[in-house]
């Protein structure tokens, strides 16, 4: 019996520390602030490790080619970057796609547009939920809320990727990446990390094999993308996920992810206090969406809040599930701003009373 | 009768869809020759380009990978680094390699990544229409410098085997032609000697082929294979760069 143990952790450390529990044998990554301290984790971890690897990459675009050809060879592999980076590995990231190769890569996103701030912000969501790059295509994204969960969901996203054959995507910040929480690891890093049965290692005993997208014929690509699709139809049944906190009496109900979830939950616990009935739902997969559950509580609550560190843009996710069945409100904070429990408390109140929701 | 000439284990049987007098055929005929003689076709993996050459898996039976336009030597370095036992080759043309992909070229050179990179520089985009390349030379007339290059304007030719040849981490650099039969010889010992040198783990090795493109020199065959070595090896003289093999064969 191995005794589990829990340490004190960056966000970022943590990632690391979980992917290479995982099997993550190779990491790819360029510097960029607010996620600084998980490439050095793994330059510190994984570079002197027998059968592991670890570049640090001429930029981005490197990097994300640099997955895609430790993906070709089968091992597990992560990239990491914030915002102005993730936006430069898109191009990567469709063709990770596109060929079917699993692959882990994590935005610890920051304010934009442009080189914006590097303080916390959760203004890549459409970027993330929407393919985030040329091509019909879409990623599984998660979005923790603590370092506990930045660990745990790191080793879900590497498994997801090998059961559906598709880039993962994980969706912090730079409050996440960069604070310090306590953590445990609950796997241990395997002897031999397993090789993708599928890989391109050269055609021995066995035909030739291609990996490529391009072709003269329309219809095979039409062909390729119906594949996708059915698979993304499957990750849609299968792998939602979310998390609710007094969601059951409410009749207000503020829907949030992330960081942005986490201050909102202190402001609930509050609004609770003061007699206000908020529930809270957080959804931990961005993509699939728990669009379902939104529906489902919709049933009871009429008033909804969609509260993000961006100008909305899950809130746009939220309307969809909704389909008119309840009213939604939105607050954001944008920039890199972050906004207090109390800020959200006073938002949460306001339309409380407003809705005549305490009558 | 002894049989002095035949199809390569590694080539297959699929007509190529090059034009007549192209360079490409000559090389990937070359190099699975190659291929076969050095006995690699089961531990070698090819990364083609964009480009004309994009459909090389149709030919080459070896496992092969798409790789997005320039990102061959980012690909092969994943590759490699994750599978240190496979010989890793990029396929890349001279808009591929020395335009968009210069940053991942220079780098993956400039690591010593033990892989190879076959540099195909016909001097123009050959994929998307004949459009200025890099490496176009000064006057050459191409869709997007249609008064020829200026240098004034659009720079001069590249010389990016030159320069990496500056490059510590470099094992072995050859420019060579595909343009007569004892140029195609010596292509074929250079590649050669370029896959030695990853087999030998000494580091980053390219060959540089001059190659003709009459479709988009609007050359018949025999006037561009001329032009190879009349005009473009002026610019880009044949012959080795940078040589480091036999100083570690001897250790
Ligand atoms: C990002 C991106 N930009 C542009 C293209 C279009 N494109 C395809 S091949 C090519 C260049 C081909 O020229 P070269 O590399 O010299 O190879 P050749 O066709 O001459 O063999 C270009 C620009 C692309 N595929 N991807
Ligand atoms: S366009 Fe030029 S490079 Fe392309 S196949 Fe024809 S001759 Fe070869």
């Amino acid at each position: 019996m191995s005794i589990v143990t829990k340490v004190l952790m960056t966000g970022n450390a943590a990632i690391g520390e979980a992917a290479i529990r995982a099997g993550c044998q190779c990491y790819f990554g360029y510097p960029i602030t607010p996620q600084n301290e998980l490439t050095e984790h793994m330059a510190a971890n994984l570079s002197r490790r027998k059968g592991c690897a670890f570049v640090q990459a001429e930029s981005e675009i490197a990097a994300i080619n640099m997955v895609y050809g430790a993906s070709l060879a089968g091992v597990r592999v992560m990239t990491s970057s914030s915002s102005p980076g993730i936006s430069l590995k898109q191009e990567g990231i469709s063709y990770l796609a596109a060929c079917e190769l699993p692959a882990v890569i994590v935005n610890m996103s920051r304010g934009g547009p442009g080189l914006g701030s590097i303080s916390a912000s959760q203004s890549d969501y459409f970027q993330a939920t929407r393919g985030g790059g040329h091509g019909d295509y879409r990623t599984p994204v998660l979005a923790p809320s603590s370092v506990q969960e930045l660990a745990d969901l790191t080793h879900r996203a590497f498994d997801l990727a090998d059961k559906y054959l598709t880039p993962v995507l994980i969706l912090g910040d730079g409050i996440l990446g960069q604070m310090m929480e306590p953590v445990e690891f609950r796997h241990e890093a395997p002897e031999v990390p397993p090789v993708r049965s599928n890989a391109l290692r050269g055609a021995k005993g066995r035909p030739s094999r291609i990996v490529k997208t391009f072709t003269s014929n329309p219809s095979t690509l039409e062909e390729l993308n119906w594949s996708l699709f059915r698979r993304y139809q499957v990750i849609k049944q299968a792998e939602v996920t979310y998390d609710t906190f007094m969601v059951d009496d409410a009749r207000l109900v503020v829907v949030a992810f992330g960081i942005a979830a986490r201050i909102a939950k202190g402001a609930v616990k509050t609004a609770r206090i003061e007699g206000l009935k908020v529930g809270l739902l957080r959804p931990v997969t961005l993509w699939p969406f728990p669009a379902a559950k939104i529906r489902k509580l919709a049933e009871d609550v009429k008033q909804f809040l969609v509260f993000e560190m961006n100008m909305g843009q899950m809130l746009e996710d939220v309307q969809l599930a909704l389909e008119g069945s309840a009213e939604v409100s939105f607050y954001g904070r944008t920039g890199g701003v972050i906004p207090t429990p109390s800020e959200v408390l006073r938002v949460i109140a306001r339309l409380y009373h407003q809705k005549g929701l305490h009558r | 009768m002894k049989k002095i000439y035949s199809r390569p284990k590694s080539l297959k049987k699929t007509a190529f869809h090059y034009c007549p007098g192209c360079g490409h055929s000559i090389i990937h005929r070359i190099m699975t020759e190659l291929i076969d003689e050095m006995d690699l076709q089961d531990k070698i993996i090819g990364i083609p380009p964009p480009g004309c050459s994009v459909f090389a898996y149709n030919y080459f039976d070896i496992d092969m990978a798409e790789s997005a336009h320039g990102r061959g030597a980012a690909v092969a370095t994943g590759m490699k680094r994750a599978y240190p036992e496979g010989i890793i080759f990029t396929y890349q043309g001279d808009g591929d390699l020395a335009a968009i992909g210069t940053a991942e070229t220079v780098h993956a050179a400039n690591r010593g990544e033990n892989i190879t990179v076959i540099f195909v520089n016909n001097a123009v985009y050959g994929m998307t229409g004949g459009q200025m390349a890099p490496t176009t030379l000064v006057g050459q007339k191409t869709t997007t410098t249609p008064y020829g290059r200026d240098e004034r304007m659009e720079g001069n030719a590249l010389r990016i085997s030159e320069m990496l040849a500056l490059v510590k981490g470099v094992a072995y650099i050859e420019r060579v032609a595909v343009n007569s039969p004892t140029n195609i010889r010596k292509a074929k010992k250079a590649i050669r000697k370029a896959f030695q040198a990853q087999i030998d783990g000494l580091g980053f090795s390219m060959v540089e082929v001059l190659s003709p493109c009459p479709t988009n020199w609007r050359m018949d065959e025999p006037e561009a294979w001329q032009w190879v070595s009349d005009v473009m090896a002026k610019e880009f003289p044949l012959g080795v760069l940078k040589d480091v093999t036999g100083e570690s064969h001897a250790s």
